[in-house]
């Protein structure tokens, strides 16, 4: 009975669970490959910190893709405001709280221009973020061009990408593990359970369909012992990382906008069908200049934990961001037909994607078949994409 | 007696959770135009689906014989080899291509290397006069009417020397002309040979035409109906069709109009920089409170652009004009605008305009008006499902729940679900575009009848169609359009079919 209920639960809600379970996996068979070092508190920690500012982009290119357009041009953006952060502050000698609102504004205004270009103008996307790219490049250069790269020696602005968040004074207790992430972590939990629990009894209420009794509480153990587990690990390390706090904080504003929010529908609405929407009163030249300054906003974000984590800016900072940004999405069931995708779901195509990375580079494996793998992943996830497709919601 | 070129035995045919054909017999005999009519949702599309091989051999039970031959379609390949071709509702031109090239798609003449274009043109032009379409076969398909390329489509098929011609609801988008053009055209066919199945929800072209009517219901072959023998009239067929008697197609409603005027249009007039010409000229137009104001004209009159003018529009004319609502000047520069203001647009084009195919019946219903179940921008979850079923209930939308996504819906349920979505605006006026189009019997006499209910609340309605009949059983006052001028307002009382077509033709 509970495994035939699991089996109907898995083939329902197949694209919804997808992404857990092929992290999970990909996460057991590192952990063998590499005799359990993929799994060790210091390079889980490691590899969400070199998540963060693809998966910072990753959320931004759902909106964008979700509304059937993408945007190329935030791989070089990103490069070239994290240069001119670095410039901001080696040169200008700009205190840092100048320096990252500045740099925010500067990336938004860019992703507006894009928009303009976009909404106002009607050239394609494509064309006019390919347009983007290559300014941007151009930018980056001339930025770097007489100093090559420029070393960055604030220190509160190295801290977003090394640094960790502060602990209680020791008392005694769990020593060696870092207990404000262990606090934070069991709020995330019980949030987590109370959310679900209450939904399930709003649901129940209008008498809608929801998950058997053994099902709901399986799901809610698996997704314990998963948030469990990473705070445990990253506890033992030195704890919650600026830089994951950061991409923590970016994708629940943008779920929450998403999901629950007008904005959020009509982007939506927008994506499923443009003209549809637009004679609902919703107007899809706001809502693009929305989705490409949102875009252009975590660009310079992405740039600044970038140069940040590297504490330099290069001449080649933000070279194929954006692709990697764009496979995350995809692999975490953004559609190319617009519509349809979740930002957590880029969160954990982000994961997935860095994951590969990670395991292999500790593995050994030559760069060259780590393309071809990340390519296998990439077009792995797109075809269940699109085979699970009308099954279930 | 001409014997059977085409015998469809037992068939059956299941989807998940629904049986659409159940031991569905059908005959068709040779060089006759055989009519197939039912509900949405009766199994018409299922069974040419199952004919064409688009249900290929296997997925379906029961026997296909052509000329009593059995026939196993893997695909719709086999079906094209065996000289059958089916015309859908959806036209599958391709708009940037010329006639003589879509024509000749996938079929090229060649000598296997290189395309004798002079001989396609020749063949092209032989193939249109079939049709008795007198165009340029170098026209790009796009800048054609729908009427025309509906016959470079059936040229496309006759000139593979097709046997069986299915036509999947072809009057559908054509106006009352291009629709006898059509029909006159299957005639002849049917003198060359060429025996065609006829699927419509428009009956009495279906009468009109047709050697033998077939009705199916929910899955099942109800009757075959012999129209030489004077056995198909509207009557037997919609009983055939609903399984019960419809008296009145129109239901009655008390009259009662307000002198008080809810939309008033003035000197109204609409130039399309991209057509380079004036598509509206000198509209004057008033709607009072608690009125059905039809708008009867042809396809390309004006109507629809008329419409969305009003509505905040979105196809970016230069309008000039004005506009009142309740006495007071207003101006749209976006639909949203006219919402704001109590001005409601049900588009004509519900699947590509109307819906968010992808999205469920509560995302759909609340779409246009989210603000009012929202706090500070945040929805409230609660509201909506609250508001989703009591439009669900009122107006009684078929659906397992209001979480089901709208692409699952029949065509009679997603017209209520946009119908919801506009009443859920609250409008003062409302503007209904072809508001029963492609929709069954059963479901047009439910719209008819919300229709009726919403005016007698004090909306005002401005309907637009293209079927007379609706235009006469539903309005209190006609006007009609023609080459974008108001050629003529009349009481619904004073007109009759043939004044408004003879208003409507002139030019």
């Amino acid at each position: 009975m509970f495994f035939k209920n699991l089996q109907k639960v898995l083939r329902e809600n197949i694209r919804e669970y997808g992404m857990f379970i092929a992290l999970f996996i990909i996460m057991v068979i590192f952990s063998f490959t590499t005799n359990g070092i993929f799994v060790s508190s210091r390079n889980i920690s490691n590899l969400l910190n070199q998540t963060g500012y693809i998966a910072v982009l990753a959320v931004g290119m759902t909106l964008v893709i979700v509304i059937r357009h993408i945007d190329l041009s935030v791989g070089f953006l990103a490069g070239f405001l994290g240069a001119v952060a670095a410039v901001a502050l080696q040169f200008w000698k700009l205190p840092v709280y100048v320096v990252i609102p500045m740099t925010l504004a500067l990336g938004t205004v860019a992703g507006l221009i894009t928009a303009f270009l976009v909404a106002q103008l009607g050239i394609p996307s494509f064309v006019a973020s390919l347009a983007g790219w290559l300014i941007y490049r151009g930018a980056l250069l001339l930025v770097t061009a007489s100093t090559g790269t420029i070393i960055i020696t604030d220190k509160a602005f190295n801290a977003i990408g090394n640094g960790y968040i502060p602990d209680f004074p020791d008392i005694g207790i769990l020593p060696g593990v870092h207990k404000l992430t262990l606090l934070l972590g069991l709020i995330a939990l019980v949030f987590f359970v109370f959310n679900e629990i209450n939904g399930r009894r709003k649901k129940q209420a209008y008498n809608f369909e929801v998950l058997p009794m053994d099902m709901f509480i399986l799901k809610l153990v698996f997704m314990t012992v998963l948030v469990g587990v990473i705070t445990w690990v990253l506890a033992g390390y030195n704890g919650l990382s600026w830089t994951v706090v950061v991409m923590l904080l970016v994708v629940s504003i943008y779920h929450f906008v998403t999901i629950q929010t007008v904005l959020g529908r009509h982007i939506y609405a927008v994506g499923g069908n443009p003209e549809a929407a637009e004679l609902s009163g919703i107007s899809v030249k706001r809502l693009t200049y929305v989705a490409f300054g949102s875009m252009g906003l975590l660009s310079a974000l992405s740039g600044i934990l970038f140069a940040s984590r590297l504490q330099s800016a290069t001449t080649t900072a933000g070279t194929l961001f954006e692709l990697d940004a764009i496979a995350a999405a995809y692999i975490g069931g953004v559609s190319a037909a617009g519509g349809v995708g979740q930002v957590t779901g880029s969160l954990i195509g982000a994961i997935v994607y860095m994951s590969l990375t990670s395991g292999m580079n500790l593995m050994n494996v030559d760069i060259a078949y780590q393309y071809v793998v990340r390519g296998a992943v990439l077009v792995a996830a797109v075809v269940f994409d699109v085979a699970t497709r009308g099954k279930g919601n | 007696m001409n014997p059977p070129i085409l015998e469809m035995r037992n068939i059956s045919k299941e989807f998940p959770g629904v049986k659409a054909l159940d031991n569905v017999s059908f005959r068709v005999r040779e060089g006759e135009i055989h009519g197939l009519v039912g509900e949405n949702g009766a199994g018409k599309s299922t069974l040419m689906k199952v004919l064409t091989g688009v249900h290929p051999y296997g997925t379906y039970s029961g026997d296909i014989l052509l000329y009593g031959e059995l026939q196993q379609f893997a695909g719709v390949g086999d079906s094209e080899r065996a000289r059958i071709a089916i015309i859908y509702q959806e036209l599958a031109l391709i708009p940037e291509m010329t006639v003589y090239e879509n024509i000749f798609l996938g079929h090229e003449i060649s000598n296997g290397l290189v395309i004798d274009w002079n001989e396609t043109i020749k063949r092209t032009a032989e193939v249109l006069r079939r049709v008795g379409l007198d165009i340029n076969p170098s026209t790009k398909v796009k800048d054609l009417g729908v009427g025309k390329q509906q016959l470079v489509e059936i040229a496309k098929a006759l000139h593979r020397d097709v046997r069986i011609l299915v036509l999947d609801e072809p009057t559908a988008a054509l106006n009352e002309d291009d629709s006898e053009n059509l029909l006159n055209l299957l005639r002849e066919q049917r003198v060359q040979g060429v025996t065609c199945i006829l699927i419509s929800h428009k009956l009495r072209e279906v009468i009109d035409v047709a050697d033998t009517v077939t009705v199916l219901r929910d899955g099942q072959t109800v009757v075959t109906l012999d129209a030489h023998q004077g056995e198909v009239s509207e009557p037997v067929l919609i009983k055939h069709m609903v399984g019960r008697e419809i008296s009145n197609i129109y239901p009655d409603r008390e009259r009662e109009i307000s002198e008080q005027v809810a939309i008033e249009i003035k000197d109204w007039s609409a130039y399309d920089s991209g057509l380079g010409r004036f598509i509206l000229q000198d509209v004057n137009l008033t709607v009072k409170k608690g009125e059905i104001v039809g708008i009867s004209g042809l396809m390309g009159s004006g109507r629809t652009e008329f419409a969305l003018s009003i509505f905040g529009n979105p196809e970016g004319y230069n309008v000039s004009g004005q506009m009142f609502l309740g006495g007071q000047p207003f101006q749209f520069n976006h639909p949203g605008d006219a919402i704001r203001a109590g001005v409601a647009y049900l588009t004509e084009d519900r699947k590509g305009k109307g819906l968010i195919l992808i999205q469920d019946v509560k995302q759909n219903i609340t779409l246009a008006n989210l603000r009012e179940i929202a706090a500070r921008g945040v929805v409230d979850n609660n509201a909506e499902v609250k508001v989703a079923n009591e439009y669900r209930a009122s107006l009684d939308i078929k659906t397992p729940s209001i979480e089901q996504k709208v692409q699952n819906l029949s065509g009679g349920n997603q017209q209520k679900v946009s119908l919801g979505k506009w009443l859920f605006v609250k409008p003062d006026v409302l503007i209904l575009d072809e508001p029963t189009r492609g929709i069954d019997v059963g479901a047009k006499y439910e719209i008819y009848t919300i229709m009726n209910r919403l005016v007698a609340q004090g909306m005002s309605i401005i309907m637009i169609s293209s079927e007379l009949p609706e235009i006469l059983g539903m309005s209190d006052r006609v006007y009609v359009v023609s080459g974008g001028r108001i050629a003529g307002e009349m009481r619904v009382e004073e007109a009759t079919q043939e004044k408004i077509m003879d208003l409507a033709t002139d030019y």
